[in-house]
């Protein structure tokens, strides 16, 4: 129900909650399979996002198979022309079809995106797995230092990180990486304490298995379930926040067109010509809420 | 409670401290030179040719001539004493900048949080009071669509629409009353989000509770049920998005006052980034996690208030502050 929040919830919290559910559930009695259609076809709105991500990824890959027109380049004659079947999301104050830039936007808005989930996946499941595995002082060192990342509201943490590294689209999304890190790292500390403490791990060490085995062998892949959907939403997350420094100035220089940039471009238009702001934001929205959509059922799927 | 009183005091010294250090190691440490980025004006960190002379002046007057952690030690000191250097920008000082904005900013997300709670609150209520299920699964569809939605846009559709199409509110400015409405019902959208997001599940598993049943057995009308056994329990658990919902009016603000051209805070902090004004990002960060960390101390001393279980078992403790939300206080 509540994708947002049970990612950055404290498991504690979502035990309380949990108590009613379990309540209910048992209530109920035990689930009954469905039988008849297969899952993708009764769930149609995940059919729909997982089609949303997956045309913007393609987007994203081969720009020219979806549009011939050039993002760059103007006919200044078709200037501010609304939505139409030749221009599609209508052209801007140089001529540009808007539907050609929000499609190669996508290049550099989800490049940016994947970079830094990667970045917050890698540093965090690292930090997570050690901070859970060690133990001890070096856990209290991380899981503070982590605290602190935490306690600065994530878009303030970034822009004073674009404020050191400079602006493009590559420092943004170090910058936006560097802000998830702290949420991969709890999540993944968390299952790695529960792991670790299962027979097997213990059948591993005592049989004599390698710290590093045991830790790459069997607690990293039995702990990954939450991080793939946490991966999942903080794609969401990376595109929202990529997408508002993109819009506040602090990607990519123009006349590259990037979802943000767009958006913000038409602000000069707002009066006149609504399909300048409204198309790209649409497109963001669109692949947030799929992105939220998807992470849903992967929790609800490895929980 | 005296003694935990003081530990968590001590713990938010502790995390305003470690804050700072972090803000410093980022602004001062990191590759790129500070003297040159305050030097190329903020063209994004861009090389330019400058007098060494010139160089060698301002790095003598920030104290960047001097060994590290001699610079940390006295950058921490002024820091102490509420001195946070002047803005490289306009040479004011930073704390004054900072003070003349933030009353804006504290109004639009006064009202804001406002608009927020009504809507949050609404939403989860009628979620789980309506019968018919169609309407349940719209209004349980909300939340998630308010916080996959860019604020940006959201507040641009709205000045279009309300400043535009049907011109009733203006579209921007700081003047009177009818200029904070369309901000704060922008910068409203995903904080009642997440409120309804919690409420609405804390109102589900509370409703699902046998005391519930105990209180309906016993004849208690529904409204009753709902409000006085329900909802107060249902806010417990969203006492600990408080701390996530201010950073994310915070964080909101940068977006919503750059949309709507207003003075504040938000505006500031891009300008600061703009201009690469280390002093100025450096005081609005602390000021935000100093927010931050306030606001969750004062939620952890009221815990005991709210829910007097806690108080029974002695020590207060409360489950750990969900530190972000999926807005990820971002756009």
């Amino acid at each position: 129900m509540s994708t947002g929040v049970s990612r950055g919830a404290p498991e504690d919290v979502l035990d309380v909650l949990d108590i009613g559910e379990r309540y209910r559930e048992a209530a109920r009695g035990p689930a009954q399979p469905r039988r008849g259609l297969p899952t993708w076809a009764r769930r149609p709105d995940l059919l729909l996002a997982g089609a949303v991500v997956l045309m913007v990824l393609a987007w994203a890959a081969f720009p020219t198979l979806f549009t011939s027109q050039s993002p760059v380049d103007g006919v200044p004659a078709d200037r501010l022309q609304g939505p139409s079947a030749a221009h599609l999301f209508g052209t801007d104050h140089l001529g540009r079809d808007l539907f050609s830039r929000v499609v190669h936007g996508a290049r550099l808005t989800l490049q940016a995106t994947v970079l830094a989930v990667l970045i917050g996946l890698v540093v965090g499941t690292l930090t997570g797995l050690v901070s859970g595995f060690v133990r001890g002082v070096v856990d209290d060192v991380l899981m503070r230092t982590m605290d602190v990342l935490l306690s600065i509201p994530a878009l303030l943490l970034s822009m004073a990180l674009i404020t050191a590294l400079g602006f493009g689209t590559v420092k943004v999304a170090i910058a936006v990486g560097i802000g998830t890190v702290a949420n991969f790292a709890r999540v993944m500390r968390s299952e790695v304490l529960k792991v670790s403490s299962a027979v097997y791990v213990e059948a591993a060490r005592a049989s004599g298995v390698r710290t590093t085995g045991v830790l790459f062998r069997h607690v990293l892949p039995n702990a990954a379930g939450p991080v793939l959907s946490l991966s999942a939403l903080e794609f969401g997350v990376a595109v929202l926040a990529v997408s508002a420094l993109s819009f506040l100035g602090f990607g990519a220089p123009p006349p590259a067109p990037e979802w943000g940039s767009l958006v913000a471009g038409g602000r000069d238009y707002l009066a006149t010509s609504w399909w300048l702001t409204t198309l790209p934001g649409v497109v963001v929205a669109a692949v947030v809420l799929s992105a939220n959509r998807i992470a849903r059922a992967l929790e609800r799927g490895t929980a | 409670m005296t003694g935990y009183v003081t530990r968590r005091l001590g713990q938010a010294v502790v995390v305003l401290w470690a804050a700072y250090t972090v803000t410093f190691v980022v602004l001062y440490l990191l590759p790129s030179d500070p003297v040159e980025i305050m030097l190329a004006g903020g063209q994004g960190g861009e090389q330019s040719t400058v007098d060494p002379a010139q160089v060698a002046a301002l790095r003598h007057e920030y104290g960047l001539d001097e060994p590290l952690p001699v610079q940390y030690v006295h950058a921490l000191w002024r820091t102490l004493h509420l001195d946070f250097g002047r803005s490289i920008q306009n040479g004011a000082p930073v704390t004054s900048l900072i003070g003349d904005a933030l009353p804006q900013t504290a109004v639009l997300a006064a009202s804001a949080l406002a608009v927020a709670l009504v809507l949050g609150v609404g939403i989860a209520f009628l979620s789980t009071w309506v019968r018919r299920s169609w309407v349940r699964t719209l209004l349980l569809a909300l939340p998630p669509l308010g916080v996959s939605l860019p604020t940006f846009w959201v507040g641009l559709l709205l000045v279009q629409v309300f400043s535009f199409r049907i011109p009733v509110f203006p579209a921007l400015g700081n003047q009177g009353f009818a200029t904070l409405v369309l901000p704060s019902v922008t910068l409203a959208v995903p904080v009642s989000a997440s409120i309804a997001q919690v409420l609405a599940r804390g109102l589900r598993t509370a409703l699902a509770e046998p005391y519930v049943e105990t209180a309906r057995a016993k004849g208690a009308s529904r409204a009753r049920v709902h409000l006085r056994h329900a909802f107060r329990n249902a806010t417990i658990p969203a006492l600990t998005i408080v701390g996530v919902i201010v950073g994310n009016l915070l964080a909101g603000a940068v977006v919503v006052e750059t949309v709507f051209s207003r003075v504040g805070i938000g505006r500031l902090t891009v300008t600061a980034v703009n201009g690469q004004d280390i002093p100025l990002v450096q005081g609005l960060v602390l000021l935000a996690a100093a927010v931050f960390v306030a606001t969750n101390l004062v939620v952890d001393l009221l815990y005991p208030v709210v829910d007097p279980r806690i108080r029974v078992v002695g020590v207060p403790r409360r489950p750990r502050a969900v530190t972000r939300t999926l807005v990820g206080s971002a756009s």
